[in-house]
This record gives structure tokens, C-alpha cells and sequence, in this order.
């Protein structure tokens, strides 16, 4: 199994015919993703590389193909629109590529889906891959292979790293979702962790973060109380200077300077195995997957052992 | 996008906000004229420069005559204040204060929505009021898509006064704060002091509003308030080309497309060993002209010894990138080793397009680290 994407996704691609959308729709098809509409508005009645109908509206395109997962690929002027529009259409999973939303326009579009019952995974975020079913977004498929290990990650181009390095060490995923980095996010930390716990295939979790907020000390906490399937973290921006603060009201609201030091604690009180650089994956996963009791063949082993193994100790769950 | 105090105080007092009178001055003839324009007995020099901490740095003064608030501007222009250069200061009048209160709004992540903070206790250490007594902030979560009600306000300036005179104004100045952060497309805006005059008039002493950078495209009037001088210049030649630039101290100068990645590649430099001389993000969609102004800003700072392409397409295209590298080389010289590492969408044609010029690319991110490491140190030491 996998979440949120899986054989019975009927995919719409909002912006098909732009520069983006255009060419992700291709390398989408090209991966076996079942899209079944394009919107662009103006160019209803065509077709997209010969087979995929356009509509003007996500609404008719839902009323003639059933479609029921949404990318949008459109220009981030008018991406909170685009996700309004989906929602309404009766869309419940939009998935928002677009990188530069104004924030202000996500303060409106969160409590409107919550009201309908739509997760938004995104904006400013890679999307979703259901290895060897389905990806939705730009997560590059080759990097990816099935198998037992869920991967949920505030970075895009960071996960394809993560991935790259299981996939090649033949450890493969249930489903890789990039959450996005934005302040506002549709889908955070927990609901993944969340869906994967719920998963049966999945066996294991890598999260993968970074500093600013307090994000991954909330999915720690939840990894303590809630999860019983092994986790293995990573937090980006380990060296990364203090900036130039503005003003107050940042620190105020989270209590915290959301350092990776903070991260770090936060993930290890957890019982979090927690990776000092990408490649550290690949021995924690293996050594957590055949520690967790509900172990199943987990693809084929590394070929070899990695020169440097992670220092982190291995934690085992409580 | 960073603003100065004394716009602030214009997008506050365009909002209707009761702020006393001000003038800018760029040199210290003008401050002192400033202050005989303003016609008070005091003023206060203030240094506007996008950084915190301004009064413990000296770079706000008390001054009691013009020949004073002259000598002073002297002092404060040209300062420098955690990197950055003062190049202009603000002339208010020295006020009475009967006492000093925080307000601000801020967008949330936790609850997705704009945030309102106030607290009784402002002034310079409200983030230690904060910190030690957090029961001295209040706090009311904004629905968006009705703005902050009049029951919220009046419920915050409760917070703030018992005097129910001064908790109408403060209510209606915190509506009118919210109305300027959304028209400024703000993810950020305060006020503190907000103080009370002995008159009994509520009024804002300082403001800052942070402005989302995302917001510019579709307000040029607020992007019109970039002040370029106050900026580091490098980083505002990265912010023209669309790219995120953070000037650091090494020698091993990235360029890498995510942010992630980047604080990542930086992590992974200083885990071989080596000191990154930059954050660089070329951001998705990238474009081979980027790639050449990333080159460019890189290969300007004399310090670096080696430059490191880490390159993971997604949305970024490996033949863009590759063509920008060539491009480069072809404008200006690189004269400093690159070590290039590229995979993902279209890395097939990028490698080939390399092998075309003589260029050689990696693909594993911990190979390329590690040689771009050694490369830098082996240039220090020749």
C-alpha cells in the first residue's frame, strides 16, 4: 500500500499547457501516472501530447473524467485561486507545485479546505511518489524504487538525495511526500507521520527537516506518543549562520530559535535515530528495520558497508 | 523584504495610526535642520539600518539642541551595525512616556493564520518579558478572511489598559495595524512602544513591518520602498537574478539548486573538513543565465578556492545548469577549479553536454564534497 497516492488516483494537472506543467505532465505520463484531465483555461477542447482532454475549468474537468487528485503547476499569483477552484470542484487532494505563494493567500485557502474536508500537500513543494504506481509533482522517478521505507520531507531537491541513497543501497519506499518549506503548508509533519504509522507496507519512517520553526520538535513529540514504527531523522542547516533578525514577534511566538541543535535533541528524546549526513540512511533504516519486530524482507542489502558509518548510537524504542 | 522605521511609520500613519512627526536626514546638516523643522526642545537620532538591536549598538542618541543632533547623525551615519552601514537616520521628538506596550502581528505557521500579540510589558526587552514571564503575552488568531474582529480587539486592549478611553484606541489601532500587514503584504508588522503620552493619547513610538517577498510582484509601491544602499551588495546582485545568496567566511564556494540541499552541502563541507564560503540557492526552474550570475557572485569573493556545483534536478533541469556553466566560461574566465555534481532530470544531456567542453561531472554528492574540500586546500596552500 502506500498514502495519499495509489492505483486509485485519478489525476488532474492544473497548468498543463505552461512551461512547468507541461513538461512534468509529460515525465508524469511517462511514469505511468494515470492523468486523466488538463486545465487550461482557453484551450478546453484540446488535447495534450494527443490523449489527455483539456478543459477551461477543473470543475468540467471533473464532471467528464472523475477525477479526484489535483498538481497544480500554475504561476503563484494565481495558485491560491488554482486551489480554491479544486477544491470546489470536489477535488480531495490538491497537490501545489508553485514556489513563491504569498503567504496572506495561504492564511485564506487553509481554513476554506479544512472547512471541505481537502488536504493541500504543498505549496512550494515537490509532491508525491507512490513508487511504481503513480508520482504527482517532480519528485524524478528513477531515483525511486517500491518497497518498505516512508519518506516525508520539508526539502525538495534534500529528499531526492535521501531517496537517491536508499534506492541505490536497494532499500525502496512506500511513498516519498515532499511537504513543502513554506511558513503555511496544507499537510505538515504529522499527518504524514500519521498515514504512514496507519500503512501496513510501511515499516519504517525517514523525516527529513530542517531549522526555522518548531515543526520538527511537534512530529517528535509525536513519534514519542504515537509511533510504533522505527524512525530515522535528519535536520538540514546544521551550520548554517544566525540571520539578521527583524523584529520581535518570531521569537515570541515560538519560544525557540528553531536551531538544528534544538531539532537534533528534540528528534533523539524521541527515540529518532538521527542521521549525520544523507548517506548515514542507508546503515540506520537497515539496522532500525531489522530491529523493529514487525521486520519483513526489506529488498536487497547494501553491497557494501559504508566507509562511515553514522556516530548517532542507535536508539532503540522504549 | 526588510523596510526602514520610517517607512513603517508611513504605512502606519497612511493606515490611519496616530505617529509623531518625523524627518529622515542622509547627512548630518539635515538632522540638524530636521530637528529646527520639528521645532521641539528634544529629539531623539535614530540609525535605520535592517538589523535589531540598534540601541544597544549606539546607534540611537538623545539629542537637546540642533548643533547636538548634527554632531551626533555624524556620529551614527556611516556606523556600522551587525555588517551593515547606516546610511540614513530619523529625527523624532524626544516623547513623555507613561508607560510602554508591545502590539504586533505576525503569520503563524503553527495555526496557519496571522497572530496577535500584546503584552503590557513592551519595550527593548520584550523578548525576555516573553521568555521569563510568558503570562505577560496575549495573544488572539486572526481568521483571515474576516481580519481581526472588533470583540478581539477590544479583548486585547483590555490586556493593555483598564482605562476603557484607552482600550477603544488601542483597539482601533491594532485594527488599523492589521489593515496596513495585509494592504503591505506584511508577514510581519509592530509596534513598541506603543506608549501614552501624558495627554492621554495613545501613539506609536516604533515601527517595523517585514514585508513578504512573494507579495512584491503584485505591490509595486511597497517594492518601491527597497532601500538597495542598506543592503549587503552582493546579496542584492543574487536577490536581481532571482537566486538566495548568504556570504560566509570559507574558501569552498556552493551553488546548489534547494534550499535544503544547500545548507545540507554546506553541512557536508564542513564535514570533510573544509569551510563553505557561501550559501547559494539557484532555486528551481532554473535558467542557464542564473547559473552565470551564480558564477559570477561566486567567483567574485577572492576568498574562495574552489567552487562546488551541487546539483539535484527535480524541476531544475541538469542541461540548464550545464549550459550555464559552459556559458559562463565562455563570458568571463573561472579561474578557480569546479568540481560539478549533477543528477536528476535530464543529467544524460547535461553530462554530454559537459564532455563537449572538456568538463567532467560526479555523481555522488559525498565524492564531490569531499574533492571540492581537498581542491580548496590544495589552492591555499600553493
Amino acid at each position: 500500500m502506500s498514502i495519499f497516492v495509489d492505483k486509485g488516483t485519478r489525476l488532474v494537472v492544473q497548468g498543463i499547457t505552461g512551461r512547468d506543467g507541461s513538461f512534468h505532465a509529460r515525465q508524469m505520463l511517462a511514469y505511468g501516472t494515470p492523468i486523466v484531465a488538463g486545465v487550461t483555461p482557453g484551450k478546453g477542447g484540446q488535447k495534450f501530447e494527443n490523449k489527455v482532454p483539456i478543459f477551461n475549468t477543473v470543475a468540467e474537468a471533473v464532471a467528464a473524467t472523475r477525477a479526484n487528485t489535483s498538481v497544480i503547476y500554475v504561476p503563484a499569483k494565481f495558485a491560491a485561486d488554482a486551489v480554491f477552484e479544486a477544491a470546489d470542484a470536489g477535488i480531495k487532494l490538491v497537490v501545489c507545485i508553485s514556489e513563491g505563494v504569498p503567504v496572506l493567500d495561504m492564511t485564506r485557502v487553509f481554513p476554506y479546505l479544512v472547512e471541505r474536508g481537502v488536504r493541500l500537500i504543498g505549496p512550494n513543494c515537490p509532491g508525491i511518489i507512490t513508487p511504481g504506481i503513480a508520482k504527482v509533482g517532480i519528485i524524478p522517478g528513477q531515483i525511486c524504487t517500491p518497497g518498505p521505507v516512508g519518506v516525508v520531507s520539508r526539502s525538495g531537491t534534500l529528499t531526492y538525495e535521501v531517496v537517491y541513497q536508499l534506492t541505490r543501497a536497494g532499500l525502496g519506499q512506500t511513498t516519498c511526500v515532499g511537504i513543502g518549506g513554506d511558513p503555511i503548508i496544507g499537510t505538515n509533519f504529522i499527518d504524514c507521520l500519521a498515514a504512514f504509522e496507519a500503512d501496513r507496507d510501511t515499516k519504517a519512517v525517514v523525516i527529513i527537516g530542517e531549522i526555522g520553526g518548531t515543526d520538527e520538535q511537534k512530529a517528535a513529540e509525536f513519534v514519542a506518543k504515537k509511533m510504533t514504527k522505527p524512525v530515522v531523522g535528519f535536520i538540514a542547516g546544521q551550520t548554517a549562520p544566525p540571520g539578521r533578525r527583524m523584529g520581535h514577534a518570531g521569537a515570541i511566538i515560538s519560544g525557540s530559535s528553531g536551531t538544528a541543535a534544538e531539532k537534533i535533541a528534540a528528534f533523539e528524546r524521541a527515540g529518532i535515530s538521527v542521521m549525520k549526513r544523507p548517506a548515514d540512511v542507508v546503515p540506520l533504516i537497515s539496522s532500525r528495520i531489522r530491529g523493529s519486530s514487525r521486520m519483513r524482507k526489506a529488498g536487497k542489502p547494501a553491497k557494501q558497508a559504508p566507509k562511515r558509518a553514522a556516530k548517532t548510537p542507535v536508539k532503540k524504542k522504549k | 523584504m526588510n523596510i526602514h522605521e520610517y517607512q513603517a511609520r508611513e504605512l502606519l500613519a497612511q493606515a490611519g495610526i496616530a505617529v509623531p512627526p518625523g524627518v529622515v536626514a542622509a547627512t548630518p546638516a539635515e538632522a540638524r535642520r530636521a530637528m529646527e523643522r520639528l521645532g521641539v526642545p528634544k529629539v531623539v537620532v535614530k540609525a535605520q539600518v535592517h538589523a535589531g538591536g540598534r540601541g544597544k549598538a549606539g546607534g540611537v542618541k538623545l539629542a537637546d539642541s540642533p548643533e547636538q543632533a548634527e554632531r551626533l547623525a555624524g556620529q551614527i551615519l556611516g556606523m556600522k551595525i551587525k555588517g551593515l552601514t547606516v546610511g540614513k537616520v530619523l529625527i523624532v521628538p524626544a516623547t513623555d512616556i507613561a508607560s510602554e506596550a508591545y502590539v504586533g502581528v505576525i503569520v503563524d505557521r503553527a495555526s496557519h493564520s496571522p497572530v496577535f500579540m500584546v503584552s503590557p510589558a513592551g519595550g527593548i526587552d520584550i523578548e525576555e518579558v516573553a521568555a521569563k514571564t510568558p503570562e505577560k503575552i496575549f495573544r488572539a488568531t486572526v481568521d483571515a478572511r474576516y481580519g481581526l474582529l472588533t470583540h478581539q480587539a477590544m479583548a486585547l486592549g483590555f490586556r493593555l489598559y483598564s482605562d476603557v478611553a484607552l482600550v477603544r484606541q488601542a483597539a482601533d489601532i491594532l485594527q488599523k495595524l492589521y489593515r496596513a500587514f495585509v494592504d503591505a503584504g506584511a508577514s510581519l508588522a509592530e509596534i513598541n512602544p506603543l506608549v501614552v503620552t501624558p495627554k492621554g493619547e495613545v501613539v506609536a513610538l516604533d515601527a517595523k513591518v517585514v514585508v513578504d517577498d512573494n507579495e512584491l510582484e503584485r505591490k509595486p509601491a511597497i517594492a518601491a520602498l527597497r532601500d538597495v544602499a542598506a543592503e549587503d551588495p552582493s546579496e542584492a546582485m543574487a536577490r536581481e537574478a532571482n537566486l538566495t545568496y548568504i556570504k560566509l567566511d570559507g574558501n569552498v564556494g556552493c551553488c546548489v539548486n534547494g534550499a535544503g540541499l544547500a545548507m545540507e552541502t554546506m553541512d557536508l563541507v564542513k564535514y570533510y573538513g573544509g569551510e563553505p564560503a557561501n550559501f547559494l540557492d539557484i532555486g528551481g526552474s532554473s535558467n542557464p543565465e542564473k547559473v552565470v550570475t551564480a558564477l559570477r557572485i561566486i567567483t567574485s569573493d577572492p576568498k574562495v578556492k574552489a567552487i562546488l556545483f551541487n546539483i539535484f534536478g527535480g524541476i531544475t533541469r541538469c542541461d540548464d545548469v550545464a549550459n550555464g556553466i559552459v556559458a559562463a566560461t565562455r563570458q568571463f574566465k573561472v579561474d578557480r577549479p569546479l568540481v560539478i555534481r549533477l543528477t536528476g532530470t535530464n543529467e544524460q544531456a547535461a553530462l554530454k553536454i559537459l564532455e563537449g567542453v572538456g568538463m567532467r561531472a560526479l555523481t555522488d554528492m559525498d565524492a564531490a564534497v569531499e574533492q571540492a574540500v581537498k581542491m580548496a586546500k590544495g589552492g591555499a596552500a600553493a
